[in-house]
């Protein structure tokens, strides 16, 4: 099923050319309502009219995260508060969350958006879809329920945590669809087995999981633990919040609403923009959103952009699941280390859960890096030599992987406190 | 002739392994004999207690690595020498020894000790056949 086929499934003339247009109305309203952007275009000289081409967009400036902290709370709000109805706001990297306003128009844009994406799941309004993402200024809880709301189907807003009510609801109210991030999904998936049930207990067809990074590896515990087909689904509070491109049943990367999002990959070293299917930073420009529109968004985001036809039928250009946000990449002894990379090695490995947890430390002026992680269940140890087997062969994988050395820690099952929301896979402690 | 010997993987953290005992207590399994296999952050339990297979399953149902695996109990007289016959019979049968601990009770005019050896039913054959006795699981509770 695909819930709106005239713009999921549009030729590309048709969607470059309301992109064009969306784009130049976006520009406009960007550059008359907001002091930011009028100035970041009047210092390279480009004014909103210079726009007659999509590649045009290349000669407005990048709007950054340091730009969002730069005009909180309100500063890059295009309407007056009076159209303003909603507010969600996300931990900001320097200390001040960042805040973004919707307009009705926005909200019935981003119910439309989760619509597309449940749709991908295949839910409808027989559906039950319960919602385990936060509830509140995170876009999880709140962008779940809109769309679940838009296709018609049972919403159960459960909000995040209090894992055995969510596996009473899931089997008693026989929910069908669950969202929640990737890492609570495994919390879930640990509590039904822990409570000596089977995927066959409960009623779930599918997940639709996001808000963090999370790999392949992941994605066949979660599968296997809910016995579920899981969906990818992206987004940023700033941006709008979950929907931005989610994954359908092909599991091939995840379409963009490109009539809403216009998207460009970059090197965030030299700013070029490169060709698809190259690997770089994703840029977003919010087509059409009223009340916080943004134009060329870093989103710190490491992804590629993939336009071959998809076998669903939809023509949305897709992007490759997230390798990592530059923000969450650790800069260890010099080399360049992102979490995901860790938890690609760690799924490898039959005797390790994906529980883990890497600690960043210093020592006599050197980092320390040390990945603590918790040994399958029922893994059977008799000796030593076993566990140092084991170690040896991780310690391989990751220096392969990472280029670097790191200490391994086993631990029991069941020892790293579980996520109910975003995982937290990083402690640095180092104070430089 | 074997007993079936639980191990267990315990992270070196203070108190972990109380955690085990404690758990062996709720249950009400005798701990006969025990040993640890130390590494820097982990070490191996190992131990002989009443019930294994049911002790493991509790163990696992916390988080615990838990195993069973067979070793040879054997009595020895508690006299000069009596360690080292039994040795010397492996050794000269060319078996080697993994690892060797003692149970916890006291025995009257005898020890008793647990030995890994690579090849447990040769161990059997040469150490009956040198008059060497050993003990079932029921002679140990």
């Amino acid at each position: 099923m695909i819930w709106n086929k005239e713009m999921e499934c549009a030729d590309r003339e048709t969607m470059r050319a309301l992109q064009l247009k969306k784009l130049q109305q976006t520009v406009k309203h960007g550059y008359d309502n907001v002091p930011h952007y009028q100035k970041a275009m009047d210092e390279v000289g480009v004014k909103p009219e210079d726009i007659k081409t999509l590649e045009d967009i290349q000669k407005i400036p990048f709007i950054t995260k340091e730009n969002l902290a730069e005009n909180y709370p309100t500063g890059l709000f295009a309407k007056p508060m009076s159209e303003i109805i909603r507010i969600h706001a996300s931990s900001g990297t320097t200390g001040k969350p960042k805040i973004t306003g919707y307009t009705q128009n926005d909200l019935d844009m981003w119910g439309e958006c989760v619509a597309r994406g449940l749709t991908m799941a295949g839910a409808d309004q027989n559906d039950i879809v319960q919602v385990a993402y936060g509830y509140g200024l995170f876009t999880g809880g709140l962008g779940a329920h809109i769309g679940a709301e838009t296709i018609g189907a049972t919403v159960i807003p459960m909000s995040s945590g209090n894992t055995q009510k969510q596996i009473m609801f899931l089997q008693d109210m026989k929910s069908t669809v669950l969202c929640c991030t990737p890492s609570y999904a495994l919390t879930i998936a640990e509590g039904v087995k822990k409570a000596g049930l089977t995927p066959d207990d409960l009623h779930l067809k599918a997940g639709v999981f996001g808000a963090e990074p999370w790999t392949q590896g992941m994605r066949d515990s979660i599968e296997a633990g809910l016995g579920i087909r899981a969906h990818d689904i992206y987004g940023l509070s700033e941006v709008m919040g979950p929907g931005v491109s989610m994954s359908c049943e092909y599991n091939c990367g995840m379409h963009i609403q490109e009539d809403y999002f216009y998207v460009e990959i970059i090197d965030p070293d030299t700013l070029e923009v490169l060709p698809d299917g190259e690997k770089g930073e994703l840029v977003i420009t919010t087509l059409g959103k009223e009340g916080m529109p943004l134009i060329r968004y870093r989103t710190r985001d490491i992804c590629y952009l993939m336009r071959e036809k998809c076998e669903c039928g939809r023509t949305t250009v897709r992007m490759s699941r997230v390798f990592g946000r530059t923000d969450d990449m650790l800069i260890i002894r010099g080399v360049n280390v992102f979490p995901s990379q860790v938890e690609t090695v760690i799924a490898k490995f039959s005797e390790l859960t994906m529980n883990y947890k890497l600690y960043v430390g210093r020592e006599h002026n050197t980092d320390t890096f040390r990945l603590a992680v918790e040994l399958a269940e029922g893994l059977e140890i008799q000796d030593i030599a076993f566990v140092e087997a084991l170690r040896s062969r991780v310690e391989h994988e990751l220096r392969d992987i990472l280029g670097i050395g790191c200490d391994i820690k086993f631990l029991n099952e069941g020892t790293l406190p579980r996520s109910e929301g975003k995982a937290v896979r990083v402690e640095d402690t180092r104070k430089l | 002739m074997f007993v079936k010997q639980m191990s267990v993987f315990v992270e070196n953290t203070t108190g972990r392994l109380a955690d085990i005992t404690q758990i062996l207590a709720d249950h009400n399994i005798d701990l006969m004999a025990s040993t640890i296999a130390e590494a820097v952050d982990y070490g191996i339990l190992r131990c002989i207690v009443a019930e294994p297979e049911e002790a493991a399953k509790v163990l696992k149902a916390k988080g615990f690595s838990a195993s069973v695996t067979e070793v040879l109990a054997v009595s020895l007289e508690n006299k000069p020498g009596g360690f080292n016959q039994v040795l010397k019979v492996l050794a000269d049968a060319g078996i080697s020894v993994g690892y060797i601990y003692s149970t916890i009770k006291s025995q009257e005019g005898e020890a008793v000790i647990m030995i890994k050896v690579a090849d447990p039913q040769k161990a059997v054959e040469v150490l009956q056949a040198n008059g060497v006795k050993l003990l079932a699981m029921g002679d140990l509770v």
